[in-house]
């Protein structure tokens, strides 16, 4: 049962990942791609239906996982309590970005708003990969299993790190420059003419900064944490995973360059996931790593709660997910196509 | 710690009344919505299509502020509360997860569809996409009250060796008999919200003369659902809510009341302030008897007064509790009347001249916010000590590993960016309202803001 659970967050974080990815990936090459005004207004437009669900994704695996690993939640939320505040103020400034820039027509009032989100989405991204890297490289956990990781602290991952150093670092540059290979792939496919050649252009050269930082990454684990890979080995199940993202990587570059977007797109979300369900396949059933104790790690087990609370619980995930993932597809159903175009006074 | 936990309830009271100022816009208004759109369908009345739309641009920018507000809500609960989570987690991790996975997919999708999509969907699966956004909002309202609900008055759980509790009874914990007046009491308070803000545009437009078309529609819809639900908030909402108190946290009624001595005929307290060095109520005003019958039914009931609790189980802050009580029932009896000589006025049709009544509505619509903050305080001050009623003190839910001052930073923090946010949340508000709705003569189809 909590296997199963694990299970379920790792794919709800992952859709998590992918939806959101592409509007943050957006975000971050908002004014690459995006030259003026005009083709702003329809970067955001093509995001613009889907942001807020995306997002949802993320509260509601919030939800769901501290429902059923409770003290898992307690311990890393407190444990980065300055980090995720931040994420929080970020979030808040970022959503506002989009929202609020199209109520004004000023051009000052415009290029502040998309300032806002374009910083606001690489920040978030960056926060997003430095937990990534936090998660992998381990937290000084105490006896009680509460910890309280400061920002940095000599950038080197020891025994006290902090949240930034500079393996959580390589993972920030995995991060950005996948979720930018994502967004822009996103946009070549929602967009024409010139903006979609940009974003064309800019997927293939953020492919290269992606595939350096993460052949880095990979091997940057092997020193922090050995026994990764062990698992790996141990379950070679999970090589599975780590197949289908070499193919996805090969995938994204070979559609891009045959300018078909929408499988490129697919390629990076299969990327996306297939590295996601590496690592979590390679942690199970550890979810927070104690780098102080190995007795002190938060697993599967001593994090969940009660075994009828999980039962009940799949009689309303299950459902509910099918339900979420039908409304997934409808919204995207109703707003398929090309955006070209969008008069002045609607939309974004 | 003793500091550190002020600056973690603060933070947590901070933020939490912050956010609610949004969403009981959202879910009031969402019902209003959906009205309109059907009278719009029913009446085949382009006007109220364009309110619709007018309203919904207003439930947009309101809608953004509750998502950037909600989500720091839920995060606190680990990042401030880590022991509560630890101790509680399992069970109000429940409806939160269930909130997120029913409530909030099908509200941000629809509210995409609805906002984008009017074009594209035609006006009845506009309007269904109307329905699905108020459902919901009120679904997520159900959700949030039942975490609630299990704070106040804890149902279907044991607790085990580790002294962590746990569920054994989901559907005690989904019906808390707490829960449902009080789900009742807090979506109505809501709508009292949502219809006195559209009734308040309404005057507005009606005084300064522009928009005279709308501004019937509007007067007329929200002095009606105000009136409507502004009684059923007071009955019989309200005096069942009372009733789930006296029933299951005697002391909080004993608190809010201002009762300091077990009487039997307790008088109920109109007027006075609670005097906390003589324990009694200073210069009172009140109605012999009159607790009794409301509590019981009896003239001559005996209600407990503070003195039969033992003070560590007091509420901390009495007096505030017992303003914030009295507020939310004073007001509540005041839109009462309020709503009531409109509809008279109506009635007589003189509603749409008499100027001075027009002042009144266009100016009263803070109020229904600070009786919902008050109705909110009184909630959540009338649990202490408890965080966890009766299991877990508030004193034993917060954070360990978080110092005070790293609380504190955030919650200057938190206020900062919320200063700024209203500034901007108020500016756009204006700017609509004072826009108005689509003109006759222009946009006579309807626009895709896609
Ligand atoms: C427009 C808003 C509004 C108005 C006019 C009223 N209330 Fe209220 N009240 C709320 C909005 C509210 C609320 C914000 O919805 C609360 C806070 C927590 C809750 O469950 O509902 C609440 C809580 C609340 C409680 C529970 C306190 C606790 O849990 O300790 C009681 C006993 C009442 N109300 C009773 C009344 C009565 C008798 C009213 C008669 C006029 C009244 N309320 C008007
Ligand atoms: C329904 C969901 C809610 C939950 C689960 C919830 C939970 C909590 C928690 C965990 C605390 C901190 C611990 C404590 O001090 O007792 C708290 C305090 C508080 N909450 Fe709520 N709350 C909810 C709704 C609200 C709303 C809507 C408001 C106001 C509009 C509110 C007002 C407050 C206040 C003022 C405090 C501070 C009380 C004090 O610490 O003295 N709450 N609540
Ligand atoms: C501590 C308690 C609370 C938590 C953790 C919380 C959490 C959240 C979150 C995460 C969101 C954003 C959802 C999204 O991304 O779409 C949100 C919005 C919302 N919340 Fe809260 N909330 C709390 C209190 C309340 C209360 C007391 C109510 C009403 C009774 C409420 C009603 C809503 C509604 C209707 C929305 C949708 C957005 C809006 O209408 O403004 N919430 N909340």
């Amino acid at each position: 049962m909590e296997t199963f659970w694990y299970i379920a967050l790792t794919f709800m974080l992952i859709m998590y990942v992918i939806l959101d990815g592409f509007d943050l990936g957006a975000g971050i090459i908002h004014f690459w791609a995006g030259k003026d005004e005009h083709e702003r207004r329809i970067v955001l437009n093509a995001i613009g239906p889907y942001w807020d669900g995306n997002e949802v994704w993320l509260v509601a695996a919030g939800g769901t996982l501290y429902f059923a690993f409770p003290k898992l939640y307690a311990s890393s939320f407190s444990g980065f309590y300055l980090p995720l505040i931040l994420v929080l103020w970020v979030l808040i400034l970022r959503a506002l970005g989009i929202e609020f820039r199209h109520h004004l027509r000023h051009p000052m009032w415009k290029m502040f708003w998309d300032r806002t989100f374009s910083v606001g989405s690489l920040l978030l991204v960056i926060f997003l990969g430095a937990a990534l890297g936090n998660i992998i490289r381990g937290v000084p956990l105490n006896e009680e299993g509460y910890f309280f990781v400061p920002l940095w602290t000599n950038f080197s991952p020891g025994e006290q790190p902090g949240v930034l150093d500079w393996f959580t670092l390589l993972f920030v540059a995995v991060a950005v420059s996948t979720l930018m290979v994502h967004g822009a792939n996103f946009l070549a496919f929602k967009t024409a003419g010139e903006l979609q050649h940009r974003a064309a252009r800019i997927a293939g050269r953020a492919w290269w900064a992606m595939t350096a930082s993460s052949v880095l990454a990979l091997v940057a684990v092997n020193y922090v944490r050995p026994d990764f890979w062990l698992n790996l080995g141990e379950r070679p199940a999970g090589l599975f995973f780590l197949i289908l993202s070499i193919a996805a990587w090969w995938a994204m570059a070979f559609f891009n360059r045959k300018g078909e977007h929408f499988r490129a797109f697919l390629s990076s979300s299969a990327f996306i996931a297939g590295m996601g369900a590496t690592t979590a396949w390679a942690h199970y059933p550890i979810m927070l790593y104690a780098t102080t104790d190995p007795g002190r790690h938060l697993t599967i087990y001593n994090a969940a709660s009660s075994a009828y609370g999980l039962k009940i619980g799949l009689m309303w995930w299950i459902p509910g997910m099918l339900l979420a993932c039908g409304y997934f597809a409808f919204l995207f159903y109703v707003f398929r196509g090309k955006i070209t175009s969008v008069p002045e006074d609607s939309g974004y | 710690m003793e500091t550190a936990l002020t600056v973690h309830r603060l933070q947590f009271a901070f933020t939490i009344t912050y956010h609610y100022l949004f969403p009981q816009l959202t879910m009031g208004l969402a019902l209003l919505i959906v009205i309109m759109k059907a009278l719009a369908l029913r009446k085949n009345d382009e006007f109220y299509h364009r309110s619709a739309r007018f309203w919904a641009k207003i439930f947009a920018i309101n809608f953004a502020m509750g998502v950037v507000t909600g989500i720091p809500m839920e995060f606190q609960f680990g990042t401030n509360w880590a022991r509560f989570s630890t101790f509680a987690g399992g069970i109000i991790g429940q409806t939160l997860a269930m909130e997120g996975v029913f409530a909030f997919f099908l509200e941000s999708s629809f509210l995409g569809l609805f906002l984008f999509g009017e074009k594209r969907l035609g006006p009845r699966g506009h309007f269904l996409a109307a329905l699905m956004v108020f459902i919901g909002s009120w679904l997520s309202g159900y959700f949030i009250i039942v975490t609630n609900a299990w704070m106040q008055h804890p149902v279907g759980y044991e607790i085990d060796a580790q002294g962590r509790v746990h569920l054994v009874d989901f559907w005690a914990f989904l019906l808390n008999p707490w829960a449902f007046w009080q789900y009742w009491h807090t979506m109505l308070g809501a709508v009292v919200t949502s219809s006195f803000v559209v009734a308040a545009v309404g005057a507005f437009y009606k005084l300064t003369g522009r928009n005279e078309i709308y501004a019937d529609r509007f007067l007329r819809l929200g002095l009606m659902t105000a009136a409507l639900a502004s009684v059923l908030v007071a009955f019989p909402t309200g005096d069942m809510q009372g009733k789930n108190v006296a029933r299951y946290q005697p002391v909080t009624l004993a608190a809010m009341e201002g009762l300091f001595e077990t009487k039997e005929g307790a008088e109920l307290i109109l007027i006075g302030q609670p005097d906390m060095e003589n324990l009694r109520i200073d210069n009172p005003i009140h109605i012999p008897k009159l607790l009794s019958f409301l509590t019981y039914h009896r003239w001559e009931a005996e209600v407990k007064g503070l003195d039969a609790f033992p003070r560590e189980d007091w509420p901390d802050n009495i007096p505030l509790l017992y303003y914030a009580y009295h507020i939310m029932v004073g007001l509540g009896t005041i839109f009462i009347a309020v709503t009531a000589l409109g509809l008279f006025l109506w009635w007589r049709k003189s509603l749409s001249h008499s100027r001075w009544y027009l002042w009144i509505l266009m100016l009263s619509f803070p109020f229904p916010y600070i009786a919902n903050t008050a109705g909110w305080l009184t909630a959540e001050l009338g649990r202490q000590p408890w965080l966890v009623y009766g299991l877990l003190r508030t004193a034993e839910g917060a954070s360990p590993e978080v110092s005070g001052g790293n609380a504190l930073f955030t919650l200057i923090g938190f206020m900062g960016i919320y200063a700024a946010l209203s500034l901007l949340f108020v500016f756009l508000v204006m700017r609509e309202v004072m826009h108005g709705p689509d003109p006759v003569q222009q946009a006579a189809i309807p626009k895709d803001r896609s």
